[in-house]
């Protein structure tokens, strides 16, 4: 078979399959039970590490929350 | 001993560029070759006088905030100048006249065009997007940035290839690939230093300390990683001479036609919109002082929007030689993108959600949620008009430019002032910019001048298309191209004037951030009266 036509016919059966499935699977990744605490700690994520110091004195197991940047200002 | 071999290259690299410089063949070449013996010779010296000296200690236990500085300064800059060709080209198509003879062939419209579009994208744009890489995965991994100099190669390295794209393009050197104009060599170096702002990026990711990869670190990313893919693929070409700036392009064709416009859309769609969304991502949260309004939307937005952007190419070359089948792909996935953009959309506008009074006391928060509202408002423009029927319309008339600037100046201009008004006074220790007051008339001046330019166009780009396709009749077409020129004066002295005024926002940007740095006395302004 013809290179050209083997990777069509790979690409929309096989392929396609296996991303459609990827992307329902990442969806569904996302809403999986437990998912909120740990997407609640990532999305606070920009709320920490003001200054690089910061981490190792007030904050070693990234379990602040924010309001930490008190810093910024300062 | 590093020194000695650096020494070596950076000889036999000024010797090559003197050799390119006397035996170039064109004159655009010529002019590249002596910029490159000229810094190759300085660092060279450089290098030179600090060779056998006791080395400074250089602090590098903070993060590293020097070349996010430059990268500030860098935007604003380049800003300006993107925006201030874009207004000489703007009355240059309502006033020819303004093509002036002495100028020729340098300054005509031709060749100032990709002057100020890679001006404004990679110039404006690509420093803003490397200055918040650079920031935003540092604050959000909570590591220093990997590779030492490497940050600052990465940023002189981009600012060497906007000078050589920039002046090739006055000087008549162009691949006439849109978007991807500058030649062979250009193409080398912005590949060089592309891969080193990848493996900066990366390497402070894995030096983390967060448990997860915060979202707008995915966003940033996946524009790094696919931009770089676009640009080498797109730009495959042979030198016709190492001693010229010409190169004939691998491909051909209607081949060359879909490379290009999978590369033209991609680059919308991965380095004007994943790299923004990546700030949108950090910025919009910050300033809000509230994280992201859902954390699972924002991971579902970024897979869609990969996932089906790279497919939206096609419908950029709907009725060519290109089959039908791949420009109803094409359009097909840009109506599906509707989706992703709008979840985006809605949940940067959500992140206010509580914090809604800050609009009326903080400018800044204005500007990004404008820039939000015009990413809303063209990524539902796009995709209607990759509809192959409207796109019989509005193809090759002003009102896809008009598309292009409600997304430029609207989201990525508009985005990117809110993060440099955010970054200023962080970067420089102050407590906010010099002058809140000059920021609320940017903002203003902005968003009229957007309003002028996109509504100018939308009248011009109908009216364009519409009396093109206007037959008798006997089926004669009615109108000459001429008579759509002349029809269209009006509509362009409206654009030359929404352009003035987003030029003046940015000047004024510009000296608010030059008072900023400078500190002394600031000046307080109250720009409202904060809810009670």
């Amino acid at each position: 078979m013809e290179t050209y036509t083997f990777l069509r016919q790979l690409a929309d059966s096989w392929v396609l399959l296996a991303l459609t499935l990827f992307f329902l699977g990442v969806i569904v990744w996302a809403f999986r039970p437990g998912s909120r605490a740990t997407h609640d700690e990532a999305a606070n994520i920009p709320f920490r590490n003001e200054t690089l110091e910061s981490r190792d004195r007030g904050c070693p197991d990234c379990t602040c929350k924010p309001g930490s940047d008190v810093e910024r200002l300062t | 001993m590093l020194n000695y071999v650096k020494l070596i290259a950076l000889a036999l690299i000024t010797l090559f560029a003197a050799m390119a410089a006397s035996w170039g063949r064109d004159l655009a070449y010529q002019v590249h070759a002596v910029l490159i013996m000229l810094i190759g010779a300085g660092m060279f010296i450089w290098v030179l006088r600090q060779t056998d000296e006791p080395k400074v200690a250089v602090d590098s236990s903070g993060y590293m905030d020097g070349v996010v500085r430059a990268g500030v300064i860098a935007t604003g800059f380049w800003g300006c100048i993107g925006f201030l060709v874009g207004v000489v080209i703007a009355f240059q198509l309502a006033f020819p006249v303004l093509n002036f003879d002495w100028g020729q062939p340098f300054t005509n419209f031709g060749r100032l065009r990709p002057l100020h579009t890679s001006a404004v994208i990679f110039a404006f744009g690509g420093n803003a997007l490397i200055m918040s890489c650079f920031y935003i995965v540092q604050r959000t991994s909570g590591a220093r940035l990997w590779g030492g100099n490497l940050a600052w190669f990465v940023f002189w390295g981009y600012q060497l290839f906007i000078v050589l794209a920039a002046t090739g393009y006055v000087l008549g050197s162009t691949q006439s690939k849109e978007y991807a104009e500058p030649e062979w060599y250009v193409d080398i170096w912005l590949t060089i230093v592309w891969l080193a702002l990848l493996a900066v990026f990366m390497g402070t990711l894995f030096r983390r300390r967060e448990r997860h990869i915060y979202v707008a670190n995915w966003f940033l990313l996946s524009f790094i990683i696919t931009v770089a893919m676009l640009h080498v693929v797109n730009n495959l070409s042979i030198p016709v001479s190492i001693w010229g700036s010409k190169s004939v392009q691998v491909f051909s064709g209607v081949q060359d036609a879909m490379v290009q416009w999978w590369y033209g859309h991609n680059a919308v769609g991965f380095f004007l919109t994943a790299g923004f969304l990546g700030m949108m991502y950090y910025f919009v949260p910050k300033q809000a002082g509230r994280p992201v309004y859902s954390y699972k939307l924002s991971i579902i937005h970024f897979w869609a929007l990969i996932f089906l952007y790279i497919w939206a190419g096609p419908h950029h070359l709907h009725y060519t030689a290109l089959p039908d089948w791949a420009g109803t792909l094409g359009m097909v996935f840009s109506i599906i993108l509707w989706m992703p953009s709008w979840g985006g959309m809605i949940n940067g506008l959500m992140t206010l959600q509580g914090a809604w009074d800050k609009l009326r006391t903080d400018p800044i928060i204005r500007m990004m949620v404008v820039s939000l509202a015009f990413y809303g408002m063209s990524t539902f423009e796009g995709p209607m008009m990759s509809i192959r029927a409207v796109n019989s319309l509005s193809h090759y008339t002003d009102w896809t430019i008009g598309h292009v600037h409600s997304g430029a100046l609207g989201w990525n201009g508009m985005i990117t002032f809110g993060a440099i008004y955010f970054l200023t006074p962080k970067l420089w220790g102050r407590a906010q910019m010099y002058s809140m007051s000059a920021i609320n008339w940017h903002f203003w001046l902005a968003t009229i001048g957007i309003v002028l330019y996109a509504s100018s166009m939308w009248v011009s780009g109908i009216m364009e298309g519409l009396m093109w396709r206007e037959v008798d009749a006997q089926g004669f077409l009615v109108n000459s191209f001429a008579d759509t020129v002349s029809a269209k004066f009006p509509m362009y002295v409206v654009r030359g004037l929404g352009g003035v005024l987003y030029l003046i926002g940015a000047l004024i940007m510009a000296w608010n951030m030059w008072m900023t740095i400078r500190g002394g006395v600031r000046v307080h302004a109250p720009v409202g009266v904060p809810a009670e």
